[in-house]
C-alpha cells in the first residue's frame, strides 16, 4: 500500500515547528487519496514520535541514533531513502530549509522522482510554486510515481495536536553507512534570535536605518514583537548587519503573516525575497517609494522617532490586554 | 597535481519583469537580455581562487544551453577559468533539474576520463527556476558527497575540504572527502571584475560541445510547468500620515489588532 510520508527533521535534538505545516498538508493529501500517513522522524525521542501522532500522524518510524544529532545529508538520506524504498509513498513531504533542499536532490535521483521545491499549494496534481523570484507562479505537474516536494514555510496551515489520538510508533533500526562526509562541529550564532524562515512577523531594515546602531533600535522592536529581524542588501554590504539576516534575491525569501519594512524603499532584489508575505507594513519618510506603494499599511514617518512610539504603544496595549 | 574543478554556471534573464505567453502559459523568454546567473558569480570566484591557492589546478567551466548560452562560458572564462564545455541540442534544452542534472553528471564523469575531477561547484540557486537542488541531484548521479549553503571553504587540498555551512541556526563544520559537490552562498568570497586581458583571451576561446550523443543517453525529465501564471494582485493599501508620531503609532497598532497581527 501506498502511503503519504513526511521527513520530520529535528534541529540539534529539537523539534522544528515546520513539521506541524508538513503535517498539516500531508493529512489533507492523505485524506484526499485515501493513503495513510507515514512520517520519519530523525535524530529525535520516542516522546517526540507520539506528538506526531497527536498531530495526524498515522504511523511513526523514528530513530534518535547519536550519529544524527547533527545534519549530515548522506546519513538522513539513507533513512529517507530505505524508508521510502518499503513503503512506496506518492509523496515525500520535506521542510524548506537548509536540510530540506540537501536532502530533496539526492531522494529525488535515488527514487527516479520529480522535484518541486518551496511549494505553497497543492492541488490535486500540481504542486504550486514561485520561480522568477516570486514574479510568476507555477504550476508543476509531475510524470513519475513518487513525488519529493519542499514546502514554503507559513504557507500551510500547521496540524493541530489531539492528545490521545492514537498511530503506530516503530523504532527504526539504523546502522550508519560510512559517508564520505563528516559532521565535525557546530557554532550557534546569535542566539536567542528567531530565524527568518520560521517567523510569523519579521521587522526589516534598510538604507534609511543609517547604519549598525539604527539596527539596535529595530532589533528592540523586532523582540517587542516577537519577530526576527531582517535586512535588505545594502544594510547587509554596509557591513551593519550580518549577511545571515538579508532577505532577497541573494538572500532568503520570505513569507511571513507580517513583514515591517523600515527605511526601506523596495529595490526589485529586495521585494523578489518578500513579495510573498501576506501583510506588509512600510514606514518610512518617501511616500512614493515601492514599498509603500505595495504595502498593507503605509507609515509616512521618520522611523526614528516612529518606532520609540510604536514599541511603547505595544507595551501599553500589552500591559492592558 | 592539484585540483581539476568544474563549475556549472547557467545563462539566465537578467531582468525579473518576465511575462507569459497567456495561450500556452509558458514564459516569454524571447527578446530578454540574459547573463550569468548572479549567484553563479560567487561559484566561478572561488573556484578560480581554490586554482590560486592550491597550484596546479584547473578550472572548467559547465553549461547546459543554446549556442547563445555560450556567452555565459565566455564570462567565466574572463574570470579566469581555462576551459568551457557547452552541453547543447534539442535532447538536452528545455529539461528539469532532474534531466539537466543528469546531463550535468554525464559531462563530469566523461571530463574525468580525461582527468580525475576533484570538485564540482554550483551557485546557491538560479534566478529563473529559484530551486537550489541542482548541486545535491548531480551530486546524487555521481555518488559524491555534497554540502550546499557553504559560506567558506576553510581548506582544501586533492583529498579533502573542510567547509563552513551556513544553517538556520548557525554554522556547521563539515569535512568532506573529495570528489564532492559543493553549493556555495553569497558570503563566499567577493567576485572580482573580469581583466580586459581575460576577456581578450576569453574572445579567442574553444568551447568543446556535447550533445545527447556524446554523452550516450537522452535525460528524461519527471516535472515539468504547465503553466506560469502572474501572481495575485496586491489590492491597494491603508496610509497613515499626519500628526505626532505618538498618534500614528497610536493608528498604526489599532490598524494591526483589527487585522489580528498583534498577539
Amino acid at each position: 500500500m501506498s502511503s503519504i510520508l513526511v521527513v520530520a527533521l529535528n534541529q540539534r535534538g529539537q523539534s522544528n515547528p515546520q513539521t506541524w505545516e508538513l503535517l498539516g498538508a500531508g493529512r489533507a493529501l492523505a485524506d484526499a487519496s485515501k493513503q495513510p500517513l507515514l512520517a520519519v522522524l530523525i535524530g529525535a525521542t520516542a516522546q517526540q514520535a507520539q506528538e506526531l501522532v497527536e498531530r495526524g500522524a498515522d504511523r511513526v518510524l523514528w530513530t534518535g541514533h547519536p550519529t544524527l544529532q547533527n545534519f549530515v545529508n548522506e546519513l538522513y538520506a539513507q533513512i529517507v531513502l530505505e524508508t521510502a524504498q518499503k513503503e512506496k509513498p506518492s509523496h515525500i513531504l520535506l521542510p524548506s530549509n537548509v536540510m530540506g533542499r540537501s536532502l530533496a536532490g539526492r531522494l529525488a535521483v535515488k527514487l527516479e522522482a520529480g522535484l518541486a521545491t518551496d511549494v505553497s499549494r497543492l492541488d490535486g496534481g500540481h504542486a504550486e510554486r514561485n520561480h522568477y523570484n516570486g514574479n510568476l507562479k507555477a504550476a508543476v505537474e509531475f510524470s513519475s510515481p513518487i513525488r519529493v516536494l519542499t514546502l514554503q514555510p507559513m504557507a500551510f496551515a500547521p496540524a493541530l495536536r489531539h492528545s490521545g489520538r492514537s498511530g503506530k510508533i516503530e523504532e527504526l533500526s539504523f546502522s550508519p553507512a560510512s559517508t564520505r562526509a563528516e559532521f565535525v562541529s557546530f557554532q550557534a550564532e546569535e542566539a536567542g534570535e528567531i530565524d527568518l524562515g520560521a517567523a510569523e512577523g519579521i521587522v526589516t531594515g534598510g538604507r534609511g536605518v543609517g547604519g549598525a546602531d539604527g539596527f539596535k533600535l529595530l532589533r528592540e522592536f523586532a523582540h517587542t514583537l516577537g519577530a526576527a529581524l531582517g535586512a535588505t542588501r545594502a544594510a547587509v554590504d554596509s557591513g551593519w548587519i550580518p549577511y545571515r539576516h538579508q532577505v532577497g534575491l541573494t538572500g532568503r525569501t520570505v513569507s511571513p503573516k507580517l513583514y515591517i519594512a523600515c527605511g526601506a524603499s523596495g529595490q526589485i532584489q529586495h521585494m523578489a525575497g518578500m513579495s510573498g508575505s501576506a501583510n506588509i507594513v512600510a514606514i518610512n519618510t518617501d511616500a512614493g517609494c515601492p514599498m509603500m506603494q505595495q504595502a498593507t499599511i503605509a507609515v509616512v514617518g521618520d522611523l526614528f522617532q516612529l518606532i520609540p512610539s510604536i514599541i511603547t504603544e505595544i507595551k501599553k496595549r500589552k500591559g492592558a490586554l | 597535481m592539484g585540483l581539476n574543478i568544474v563549475v556549472c554556471v547557467k545563462n539566465t534573464p537578467s531582468t525579473l519583469s518576465v511575462e507569459v505567453d497567456s495561450s500556452t502559459g509558458q514564459v516569454k523568454t524571447e527578446g530578454l537580455l540574459f547573463a550569468i546567473n548572479p549567484l553563479d558569480e560567487y561559484a566561478v570566484e572561488e573556484a578560480v581562487r581554490i586554482k590560486e591557492r592550491v597550484p596546479g589546478s584547473t578550472v572548467t567551466v559547465l553549461t547546459l544551453g543554446s549556442e547563445a548560452d555560450q556567452a555565459v562560458l565566455r564570462e567565466a572564462l574572463s574570470r579566469g577559468c581555462d576551459s568551457a564545455v557547452l552541453l547543447t541540442g534539442p535532447e538536452l534544452l528545455g529539461g528539469d533539474t532532474y534531466a539537466t542534472s543528469q546531463a550535468l553528471a554525464a559531462a563530469i564523469r566523461k571530463l574525468s576520463g580525461q582527468k580525475p575531477v576533484h570538485l564540482a561547484l554550483f551557485g546557491k540557486n538560479t534566478n529563473d527556476g529559484n530551486s537550489g537542488v541542482v548541486a545535491g541531484q548531480t551530486a546524487a548521479w555521481l555518488d559524491w558527497p555534497c554540502v550546499i549553503s557553504v559560506k567558506k571553504i576553510e581548506s582544501i587540498d586533492e583529498s579533502a575540504a573542510l567547509v563552513w555551512r551556513m544553517m538556520e541556526d548557525g554554522i556547521d563544520k563539515i569535512k568532506l572527502q573529495l570528489p564532492a559537490a559543493i553549493g556555495t552562498i553569497k558570503e563566499i568570497n567577493e567576485p572580482r571584475l573580469p581583466s580586459l586581458r581575460g576577456k581578450m583571451a576569453a574572445k579567442k576561446a574553444a568551447i568543446t560541445k556535447w550533445t545527447a550523443a556524446d554523452l550516450g543517453f537522452k535525460p528524461e525529465s519527471k516535472a515539468r510547468i504547465a503553466r506560469s501564471s502572474p501572481p495575485p494582485h496586491r489590492p491597494a493599501g491603508q496610509r497613515l500620515e499626519g500628526g505626532t508620531p505618538e498618534e500614528l503609532a497610536r493608528r498604526l497598532v489599532d490598524a494591526l489588532l483589527e487585522r489580528k497581527l498583534l498577539s
